[in-house]
């Protein structure tokens, strides 16, 4: 691996001016107003998603902390697929389905960064990924250091914090903590050292943080409140933020002139491609015989 | 051009699907065959007998093992090709014919398939069923700049290459079905649950339970497709940080 913060062309503080957007966006609103301008203007012709679940309905309506991927081509689809969990939605198996089932002929996709590895190997080794490569327009990844297993989520939340799943309104995880705000206003802090064990082991051997090969990729890291920072990777990538600022959907700041800015980012990346590295080094120390590295082949 | 390689398909216990799917290249196909490769030997494409000499052996099909003549035929295409390529999952993992009991008309007894890898070397995996026309034009291409490319080339179609080619070398390939996706990648703790397993399998095997591919073992057809697809089979960064470089290279190739 290159860099901890990988390629790019530039990096910015941005938020969108899309008002309707902004209002129940985490950050800055950047994802969703990306894809619906790629929507509007047909550089894509649908997104795949995580949405909240509808398989398994929560309070009467779809669960917004368990995720599952869905082919997002209206703009209502986008906006609704905002709140989700951080537990992991098998985006990438719907890729094929969005080319395959959909038609699709321009597909965006969003994804944390192993999502986006999937989506990249998927296009320079499509082994069982018939059609998908040269269907991929826009790739758009979210920074990402751990994510929960669903159970997880409600064992922290009904264990360690001593609330119903129900009544949960909003899951934050930052800043050392992973914090739960429930219905009623109350706020519930349990230090992400104390959930460590209950993450997705997976993530334990995840080396990218800024998800480096989307076209794309933003999170809230190193920006001030209510906006988001923002990579501009690749070719694709550039072109659509391009035309995204002439058609005036987004406010923009240099990054050098806010704190905390790229620093903040960059250290983010480097603690967690740093643990990670260990575990995959402290696998090989498992029983006496140790367990394979995907990274390496001999 | 005069520069080309010469490229054979030869065919073995197979549907024709993997031929079908390189000729789904389309205009692909037509570039492939003027600027980078002759096709020397087919079976329903070039009016040659024998299995002559050639750079790159595109091998569809498992080998019986009751009929001499296949086994005589592998033999041959190994001695006169440089490159031999598994393409498809009945060369590489066997796939479909492992369930094949014999009993047909009119040799009953040609009931033991095995992928080529179990009879001879093989150089370069395409697993899957059909394999795609993208992954078999990338695999061409990429033959092409190994043999005929610029020193910089020739070296990035090396790391490209290198993964197909150590799946050659790993006898857990030659067996991939849904337990390989299993025992390689969810039982060792490295799945993070991403979903390109069950969106590659061709018979929708696969689906997802708390978050991991649960499979459905008795629609596994053992294409393989799953485990080489999985970012957590294999993933390097040496070739994947140079993603968009690559891209522009198959791209431009084929304009
Ligand atoms: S930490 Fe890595 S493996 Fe886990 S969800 Fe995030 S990007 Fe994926
Ligand atoms: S492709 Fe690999 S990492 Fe992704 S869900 Fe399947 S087994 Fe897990
Ligand atoms: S589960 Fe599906 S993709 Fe995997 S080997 Fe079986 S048929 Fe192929």
């Amino acid at each position: 691996m290159a860099a901890p913060l990988g390629q790019y062309k530039m990096v910015l503080f941005a938020r969108t001016t899309d008002k309707e957007i902004l209002r129940g966006a985490q950050n800055g609103g950047i994802v969703t107003a990306l894809l619906s301008y790629a929507l509007d203007t047909g550089i894509i012709d649908g997104a795949v998603v995580a949405a909240p679940s509808r398989s398994k309905p929560w309070r009467g309506k779809f669960d917004p902390w368990r995720s599952e991927p869905i082919v997002a081509m209206t703009r209502d689809q986008l906006l609704s697929a905002r709140k989700t969990g951080y537990n992991i939605s098998p985006n990438v198996m719907m890729i094929k389905e969005a080319t395959r089932s959909y038609g699709l002929d321009r597909v965006g996709i969003v994804g944390v960064p192993c999502q986006i590895q999937g989506v990249r190997k998927a296009q320079l080794y499509p082994i069982g990924m018939r059609g998908v490569p040269d269907k991929i327009a826009l790739v758009i990844g979210i920074y990402c250091m751990e994510v929960f297993p669903y159970q997880s989520i409600v064992q922290i939340v009904e264990d360690h914090g001593g609330v119903k799943m129900e009544s949960v309104e909003k899951i934050e995880i930052g800043k050392g903590n992973f914090t739960v705000v429930t219905e009623r206003g109350r706020t519930i802090q349990i230090p992400l050292n104390e959930t460590r064990d209950l993450e997705q082991p997976g993530c334990h051997v995840c080396l990218d943080y800024a998800a480096t090969l989307a076209d794309i990729s933003t999170g809230s890291a190193g920006s001030p409140a209510g906006w988001s920072t923002v990579f501009i990777r690749t070719k694709i990538g550039d072109e659509v933020w391009k035309r995204a600022m002439q058609a005036g959907l987004f406010e923009t700041k240099p990054i050098g002139q806010v704190e905390p800015g790229l620093g903040a980012v960059e250290k983010l990346a480097v603690e967690k491609i740093t643990r990670n590295k260990k575990t995959l080094e402290d696998r090989d120390f498992i029983g006496t015989k140790g367990l394979r590295n995907p990274y390496i082949t001999t | 051009m005069a520069n080309k390689i010469t490229v054979g398909h030869v065919h073995m216990s197979g549907c024709t699907g993997c031929l079908v799917s390189l000729a789904d290249n389309y205009l692909g196909l037509i570039k492939i065959l003027d600027d980078y490769a002759d096709l020397v030997y087919g079976l329903t494409l070039a009016d040659v007998r024998h299995i002559p000499e050639m750079d790159v052996a595109l091998v569809e099909g498992s080998v019986c093992i009751q009929d001499h003549e296949s086994v005589e035929d592998i033999k041959t295409a190994r001695k006169k090709a440089k490159i031999v390529v598994a393409v498809g999952g009945c060369a590489a993992s066997g796939n479909i014919n492992r369930f094949d009991r014999g009993g047909q008309h009119n040799q009953p007894q040609h009931e033991s398939y095995v992928p080529i890898s179990d009879l001879i070397d093989v150089d370069v995996f395409i697993p899957g069923c059909a394999p795609t026309p993208q992954m078999i034009r990338n695999v061409c291409v990429m033959a092409y700049l190994l043999l005929r490319g610029s020193d910089d080339q020739k070296a990035l179609a090396a790391k490209y290459l290198k993964p197909l080619m150590a799946l050659a070398k790993n006898p857990i390939a030659s067996k991939a079905n849904f337990n390989t996706l299993m025992q390689e990648v969810i039982n060792v703790g490295l799945c993070m649950g991403c979903g390109s397993c069950a969106g590659a399998c061709p018979v929708r095997a696969i689906s997802m339970e708390f978050g991991k591919p649960q499979g459905a073992r008795d629609l596994c057809i053992n294409c393989g497709a799953c485990y080489s697809q999985c970012p957590r089979s294999f993933f390097h960064f040496e070739v994947m940080d140079e993603y968009e470089a690559i891209t522009d290279i198959i791209n431009g190739a084929m304009k």
